[in-house]
């Protein structure tokens, strides 16, 4: 898997469980970040042209390549936009997201 | 390119699919957060890497989360030079081999707080790849004033009232700072052009000693920028001159970016809440400035 996911945490019941300084293991995600999101990315692929451009300055690193197209990870997108503002054919829309 | 010729250029259709920064707590549209993903992918897994008490620090080691997946650490706020220097020392004495250290901070723990650690480390020569994000201000700790904020930016420290106007002082030449150690390999970069920024990092660090990049990163939280514009504003700042593209590198400075004409400082200031309050003449001292930055730059760098 090229990126981590959200895998579940057990709290420690004794102080001994607790790691000793600031060390843990790399890429536990104990939580994801979908619950930010007013507008959500949504990829028209008959207009995107796999420019990458996107996946370039996706700041979290949420857009990636699926067998030849873009996709999103909707557990860590924030929803910022930047992807559908860059693209240079706005093949990226941003919709709202419904309660 | 002369050092980067041997190597396959890395781009986006070849970068790494794995990601070593993800699942951050970064505000949306975070520039500096896309610095340290894009460095990170270039240096791929077997990297150390070091962080000051800063943005970095705060939004990807929140336990029990740990947002990289690589070896990463957190350092004091003055110390993240020292620590990468130890780091990369200590690994070494330990026998690894084929792994790269690197040192991400923003620009008060560069250019004020971790400047003498950071001096330092490039005196002694310790192969570390030292990277500051520099989103001009203390921007972890509630936007206050930084040695790199620019003249006219509205902070918490430097209101703008009817009186003074913001910062009262200019930006650090930081990259001159940096170069007068002689290093082996300085830039500065922005995450405006995100390609020379990886192109950068990529003959960065084939530095055997010390190497530094400025990377230029927006914060729309303490910029008062709409966060879908975090990297195009990174671009404005070079296109409009307040921010330049160079390299040092054997002695030598050289703009990597040379624009015949510049966009319009107005335009680029007037998109930001912080400089809201800044009134003509206030624009026209920062263009004037500019324009001497960039004449002194054009005539001492660009000789060949």
């Amino acid at each position: 898997m090229s990126r981590p996911v959200k895998q579940n945490f057990i709290r420690p019941s004794h102080i001994e469980g607790f790691p000793v300084g600031p060390q843990f293991t790399a890429g536990h995600l104990a939580d994801t970040n979908a619950g930010w999101r007013t507008f959500r990315p949504v990829v028209n692929h008959d207009t995107c042209i796999y420019c990458l451009r996107c996946y370039l300055v996706c700041p979290d690193g949420t857009i990636f390549k699926d067998n030849g197209k873009i996709a999103v990870d909707y557990d860590y997108c924030k929803g910022c936009g930047v992807c559908a503002h860059e693209c240079p054919k706005n093949a990226i829309e941003m919709v709202k997201e419904q309660l | 390119m002369s050092s980067a010729n041997t190597l396959t250029r890395i781009t986006p259709k070849n970068i790494t699919d794995q990601e070593f920064f993800y699942g951050h707590k970064a505000c949306a549209g975070c520039g500096g957060s896309l610095a340290v993903r894009l460095a990170l992918k270039v240096l791929g897994e077997r990297t150390y890497a070091a962080f000051p008490a800063g943005c970095m620090a705060a939004v990807g080691f929140i336990y029990p989360q740990m947002a990289f997946t690589n070896n990463a650490i957190i350092t004091t706020f003055p110390g993240v030079a020292s620590m990468a220097s130890g780091i990369a020392v200590g690994a070494k004495a330990l026998g690894i081999q084929n792994f790269k250290t690197v040192a991400f901070a923003g620009d008060g723990g560069t250019a004020d707080i971790g400047l003498q650690a950071l001096s330092g480390m490039i005196d002694r020569g310790d192969d570390v790849l030292y990277i500051c994000y520099d989103n001009e201000a203390y921007m972890n700790t509630g936007i206050q004033k930084s040695g790199l904020t620019p003249f006219g930016t509205q902070t918490t420290t430097t209101p703008a009232g009817k009186n003074i106007h913001g910062s009262k002082t200019q930006k650090k030449n930081l990259f001159e700072i940096i170069a007068a150690h002689d290093i082996p390999y300085a830039a500065t970069a922005s995450i405006g052009y995100p390609q020379d920024y990886i192109d950068k990092v990529q003959k960065a660090a084939q530095v055997k000693g010390p190497a530094f990049i400025h990377v230029y990163a927006s914060c729309p939280t303490g910029w008062g920028t709409p966060t879908e514009t975090s990297v195009e504003i990174a671009k404005e700042a070079v296109d409009c001159g307040l921010f330049f593209l160079a390299e040092y590198e054997n002695g030598d400075y050289r703009l990597t970016r040379n624009p015949k004409q510049f966009a319009s400082v107005a335009d680029y200031l007037k998109k930001q809440g912080r400089f809201k309050h800044l009134s003509d003449a206030d624009i026209a001292s920062i263009e004037a400035h500019r324009d001497h930055k960039w004449e002194r730059m054009r005539r001492m760098w660009n000789h060949q």
